[in-house]
């Protein structure tokens, strides 16, 4: 027979359309619109699962969130399988494939029912107590055996094939829950002309409104209003069913998931699977309901034993009767509705038992005018039944009554659990028994059951004027009391989904736990996923009783989030696989080599060639390099631009060098320190101009160093005039090495006398046709220059060099050739705790004031026996240390320090380190140990500088005649086309001139004028005039963007500025601009942008820097549905890629 | 993710930020006058209320400023924030 327990009509399933779905490999039928768990019910599936501990049978308790028995696995194929997925929110499909859950073989014969018959060992706290010997048992065989027979569906074992974003979203209100209240509120919400949304964890809005087709609002029947309502909010209103509103953080940002396409049989492949929205609102309101209590008796966790007004919701929703002969047990009216509900369907009602002494009010009534017998002053005492409910026995001792179904209620709780992570005051409010949020909330959430006092406060609640809404066909009731006084019966559960029972508890308070965060933690009642949903009050309760207080003086455990559990996925989102993170590519393109990680760049590690191994193709390399010329990409060190006339004092006062006598053209190495004393960082410092320097800085520091230069900047040395600004993408660079990079580069750079130029400076001019600022400076001890170049031009200048035999190496050759002159890399031969005496750099130290020169003082940073960086040679030949090693004496125990690099040498032939040694330098020439797991290593100290140590081969010689020579000649960019979506394109566009403009607001104004767009002094907003355009950055720094022709922008930015104090840097080529336009462009964006993008928060003309997932860019609304965002040259990839995901359901056809 | 208004940009989300510690630690006009005592004490010691806290904070994805911060270390609730120089509320 075919769904044997379905009304014959009724219910808002879809009878028209048959759904046949599997559980537990058994084929089955429903209906489109039903649940797995109303599908099951109407099939007279009651036993769904084994309870978490003791594997009890369990059937369906709920119809909704707050299911604590019915947890299935879904199987969506491989990669899709979902464990502990509550049935009564599973929405039916063709083809849905449902497993029942810790259950061994098979649903009805559990082996591991037998821990039911150790239950005594099970109880609160077992894992403290009745595993403890022996000691070693617990990781071998007690965890093992107990994490097998407890525990619930199993995680899936390969990676999850689907695909999941993220949304932010703003509001002036956000409205939880879809009911009665929640509409009405979101009706007066949106009649103020406010931004709401309003969202439901089910698939259908309208709530308990659902339930009462016999109730009508202002005429309508309740499911016609809801449909009225939901056509009224449909075009101003955001309204997102299956939305979960899962957890409430600071700033008012409520966490949403979205279940996009889980009822789907064929999803389309363009669709998430789930959608987590951040949404920031204004003001929230609580619309959550409440959640009916089950009632504490022995056996009340039998298959069979439900929920009074889930009886009601299968009846009324799903058109499915719960039972064949059913009795009611409660302490309130509202299950009476349910009994004459049942008997009006065809449902035999045994008999209502109720725990009230005496009852009256219109719902009772009918009740009893439909001849059902109410028995008073009487609860259950005890169930029969194996695999479903066939008895309840009555407290007076000697009635039982046979039956297939119980039904009970033990009042209704407050659903507070989002006000409570709101970190909201709960107040205990007497007359219910029950918490109830101070504020915020509305309807059965503030403990209001009337009907039309729910609509009337939530409209209110919206912000409009209260207004009366006309209820008719609802019996009137008499309010529920607080619960009756608990009695700790041993088998009675309190905890469905946790098995936790009132002997527990009892258990709990008779071992001494006073604090009911204690009793929760050591019964584990209302801990999990289940968040104490059906459980908390009743435990309470229970505690109550055994502890002699009331529940108020009992206190109320924490909810955390989320409400219901949420998917490693959804949390993930686009952070996974490629879009994990931005993956920063230098400009020059290394095919065939090899990269690694360094910072968040990708560099090239090095070049093999053919089948070159790593070892070979690295030695190759160096060799090159110190015998003929190699060049390496540097585009990733960080580079800064400083200006002002006080930028040298500014430079002295951060590194450790004395800049104001540097002389332009000129270079210097320099240390920069923390306050402590200890290096942070270095990098070239090179003078530009009198009052322009370039800075170098490692590829990792590039950021910290910035933000370390503008936090002196802006808070301690205020009165210097200097402005900083980021040009690290600006510039690509090449570093030429060796001996024969002079007359190697010289054919190519006419208006720079190579010769001329001594180690340690700095050059402007061209190479071939592209523009140049070249550097003197070595970090390999050859003579070498770094080319610092327009990064479009970068890859022609590095074809062309290749083609004269000069060896592209990468860091790992670059590691070893800096090692072999003793040149720290910070970070390896730094931790954080090395001074620059430490490391041998005491010679870059000034006699002026710097940031960490004071600590240096310091005794502890004077110790002679502190840490300093040494060679190390191992006796034999052919070792090579491995980095990080300790080394000793031999005599004591601990260490004396440890290798920080290490290296086989093809210059000398041998394997060699650098270490941090207590006291090194005054023990150049011992010999000391390496001790490893296979023997100890003897290492002589040395020197730290290998070769070349008295630096002959950076000398200057003078440069052979050459005849000049043309670069190759430049390839065309092609932009990346962007997949079709017309209601959002994506495009870069064509390279524009861009200037970072500095100053004070007087020369500001000058500047506008010179350059024909004036600077705007409002924040986050922008000048257009004709074709150029000045964006507001910060309050002194503005991006003005103009047409590529127009290169001498800079030239007559500096001279408008006069006297006045400026900067003006070109960054031209530091980013790319894409455009995103079209109706969906603002809405695209905020699945990675956490701003209001809404027209009234951004609007026309606002720009401002933000993040874009993990990228920082500008984002500048230039029209309506047109953004521009500038992004750095190696974010841009996955800028474009965030985007096309964001884009992607979006697309044509 | 809390929310900061940025005395320039006004409310933007936690991420654009970068915190910056105890606010109103000057650093000594003069270092090499300053005991090893004091100097230890300006590079380490700072206050940890439980309760309102002055702070710094820099708007690094937005406008770059240092800015200083009422934040409640409690509730993380923020009372008030203010350009450097301005007097704390
Ligand atoms: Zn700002």
């Amino acid at each position: 027979m075919i769904q044997q327990f379905r009304t014959q009509a009724g219910g808002r399933v879809d009878r028209s359309q048959p759904v046949h779905f599997s559980f537990d490999g058994q084929p089955y039928e429903g209906y489109a619109g039903d649940t797995l768990a109303s599908a099951l019910l109407a099939n007279d599936v009651h036993l769904v699962g084994r309870s978490f501990k003791y594997h009890r049978p369990r059937g369906i308790l709920s119809a909704g969130a707050e299911e604590p028995n019915a947890l299935v696995t879904i199987d969506r194929g491989p990669g899709r399988i979902t464990p502990n997925l509550r049935a009564t929110q599973i929405e039916l499909h063709d083809g849905l494939v449902a497993r029942s859950q810790n259950r061994f073989p098979s649903l009805r014969f559990d082996l591991g029912a037998l821990a039911g018959l150790a239950s005594p060992l099970l109880s609160a706290g077992f894992y403290y107590k009745s595993f403890m010997w022996p000691p070693s048992f617990w990781n071998r065989v007690y965890e093992p055996l107990i994490r097998r027979a407890a525990g619930l569906g199993r995680a899936p074992g390969t990676p999850d094939p689907d695909r999941y974003l993220h949304r932010y979203a703003h509001c002036d209100v956000l409205i939880v829950g879809g009911g009665a209240a929640g509409l009405a509120a979101a009706l007066g919400a949106s009649a103020t002309g406010a931004r709401v949304i309003l969202c439901d964890e089910q698939p259908e809005l309208g709530g308990s409104l659902l339930d009462e087709p016999g109730v009508t609002i202002d005429g309508w029947p309740a499911p016609d209003w809801v449909k009225e309502a939901i056509a009224t909010l449909g075009g101003s209103v955001t309204l997102l069913p299956r939305t979960t509103a899962f957890g409430w953080y600071p700033g008012n940002m409520i966490g949403l998931l979205e279940r996009v396409t889980d009822h789907l049989a064929e999803p389309a492949a363009t669709l998430p699977r789930e959608r987590l929205w951040q949404v920031r609102a204004e003001r929230v309101v609580l619309a959550t309901g409440a959640i009916e209590r089950p009632l504490v008796f022995p056996g009340n966790d039998r298959p069979g034993i439900m929920l009074a007004g889930a009886a009601r919701t299968y009846l009324h929703r799903y058109g499915v009767k719960v039972g064949g002969r059913v009795v009611v047990a409660t302490d309130n009216d509202s299950a009476y509705r349910a009994a004459t509900d049942l008997h009006a369907a065809g449902t035999e009602v045994a008999g209502i038992v109720d725990n009230r002494p005496a009852v009256d009010s219109e719902a009772v009534e009918a009740a009893r005018a439909l001849g059902i017998p109410i028995r008073t002053g009487l609860t259950i005492a005890g169930t029969e039944g194996g695999m479903r409910v066939h008895s309840a026995k009555l407290s007076n001792g000697t009635d039982v009554i046979p039956c297939d179904t119980i039904l009970m209620s033990g009042g209704w709780t407050p659903s507070v659990h989002l006000f409570s992570q709101s970190r909201g005051q709960l107040v205990f409010d007497t007359a219910s028994g029950t918490y109830l949020p101070s504020e915020g909330a509305v309807g059965a959430c503030a403990g209001v059951f009337d009907l039309s006092a729910c609509l009337r406060d939530g409209t209110e609640a919206g912000g409009s004027e209260p207004r009366t809404f006309v209820v008719a066909g609802m019996p009137s009731m008499t309010p529920a009391g607080p619960p009756a006084a608990a009695r700790p019966h041993r088998s009675a559960f309190v905890d469905f989904q946790n098995d936790v029972t009132t002997k527990d508890l009892s258990t709990a308070t008779d071992e001494g736990f006073v604090s009911i965060e204690h009793v929760k933690r050591y019964t584990t009642a209302g801990m999990a996923t289940d968040q104490g949903k059906t459980s908390n009050l009743n435990a309470l309760n229970t505690v109550a009783a055994l502890t002699g207080q009331g529940i108020e003086a009992v206190g109320l455990t924490t909810f955390r989030p989320p409400y219901t559990p949420v998917t490693f996925g959804a949390f993930a989102g686009t952070a996974r696989g490629a879009l994990f993170a931005p993956v920063r590519l230098p400009p020059i393109a290394a095919p065939g080599a090899v990269l690694e990680d360094a910072g968040t760049w990708k560099r090239a590690r090095y070049y093999p060639r053919d089948d070159e191994t790593i070892d070979a193709a690295v030695v190759r390399e160096c060799i090159a390099v110190r015998n003929e010329a190699g060049m390496l990409d540097a585009s990733t060190l960080g580079k800064i631009e400083v200006s002002g006339p006080d930028a040298a004092a500014f430079l002295s006062r951060l590194y450790t060098g004395d800049f104001s006598r540097l002389a332009p053209g000129r270079c210097r190495y320099a240390v920069l320190l923390g306050e402590d004393g200890f290096i942070r960082d270095d990098g070239i410092v090179a003078r530009l101009a009198a009052d322009r320097f370039h800075v170098t800085t490692t590829t990792g520091g590039a950021a910290f160093v910035l933000h370390h230069m503008e936090d002196y900047l802006q808070t301690e040395f205020t009165s210097l005039r200097v402005w900083l600004t980021s040009v690290t993408e600006q510039w690509a660079v090449i570093a030429v090495q060796g001996p024969r990079s002079v007359e190697i580069l010289a054919p190519f750079i006419r208006d720079i006398d190579l010769g001329a130029m001594p180690h340690m400076s700095v050059r402007e001019g061209h190479i071939g046709d592209v523009s140049l600022r070249l550097f003197r400076v070595s970090f390999t001890g050859e003579t070498g220059f770094e080319l610092n170049l327009p990064p479009d031009q970068a890859q022609r200048v590095w074809d062309t060099l290749r083609e004269r035999d000069v060896t592209p190496y990468g860091t790992d050759a670059m590691h070893i050739l800096r090692a072999e002159k003793g040149y720290i890399i910070v970070g390896q031969e730094t931790d954080g705790t090395v001074t620059p005496d430490d490391a041998g750099l005491a010679w870059t130290i000034a006699n002026g004031d710097f940031v960490g020169k004071r600590s240096l003082s310091l005794p502890d940073l004077k110790r002679p026996d502190r840490k300093h960086l040494v060679g190390l040679l191992p006796a034999d030949l052919a070792m090579v240390l491995e980095e990080g090693a300790q080394v000793t004496d031999g005599m004591r125990a601990d260490g004396l320090g440890h290798v920080t690099s290490s290296y086989f040498s093809a210059t000398l032939g041998r394997g060699f380190a650098l270490a941090l040694i207590a006291g090194g330098r005054s023990c150049i020439g011992s010999e000391l140990s390496v001790p490893m797991p296979r023997g100890d290593i003897p290492v002589t100290v040395v020197d730290p500088v290998f070769v070349d140590r008295p630096g002959e081969r950076l000398k200057v010689r003078p440069v052979p005649t050459v005849q000049p020579e043309s670069l190759l000649p430049p390839e065309p960019w092609l932009a990346p086309t962007s997949r079709p979506a017309g209601s959002v394109r994506l495009a870069i566009l064509a390279p524009t001139t861009r200037l970072a403009i500095r100053a004070g607001g007087a020369a500001a104004t000058g500047i506008g004028l010179a350059i024909g767009v004036l600077l705007p002094t409002v924040p986050c907003r922008s000048v257009i005039a004709r074709d150029r355009a000045a964006l507001w950055l910060g309050p002194d720094e503005w991006l003005i963007v103009a047409p590529e022709e127009a290169a001498d922008l800079p030239d007559q930015a500096r001279k408008a500025a006069g006297d006045h104090l400026v900067s003006v840097v070109d960054v031209s080529h530091a980013t790319r601009t894409l455009e995103l336009a079209g109706p969906a462009a603002a809405w695209c964006l905020n699945a990675f942008c956490s701003l209001d993008l809404d027209q009234s928060a951004f609007p026309v003309g606002m720009c401002s820097r933000t993040l874009l997932g993990k990228a920082p860019v500008v984002l500048w609304r230039v029209a309506g549905d047109l953004f521009h965002l500038d992004v750095g040259r190696s974010y841009v990839p996955y800028v474009w890629d965030c985007l096309e995901e964001a884009r992607l359901e979006l697309a044509d056809g | 993710m809390l929310l900061i208004p940025c005395p320039w940009c006004g409310q933007r989300p936690e991420n654009e930020f970068r915190y910056g510690g105890q606010a109103g630690i000057v650093r000594p006009a003069d270092p090499a006058a300053v005991s090893d005592a004091d100097w230890g004490a300006y590079l380490y010691l700072r206050d940890n209320p439980k309760g309102r806290h002055v702070e710094r904070w820099r708007h690094v994805h937005g406008c770059g400023r240092f800015f200083n911060c009422v934040r409640d270390t409690v509730t993380d609730r923020i009372a008030a924030t203010h350009k450097p120089g301005e007097a704390a509320p």
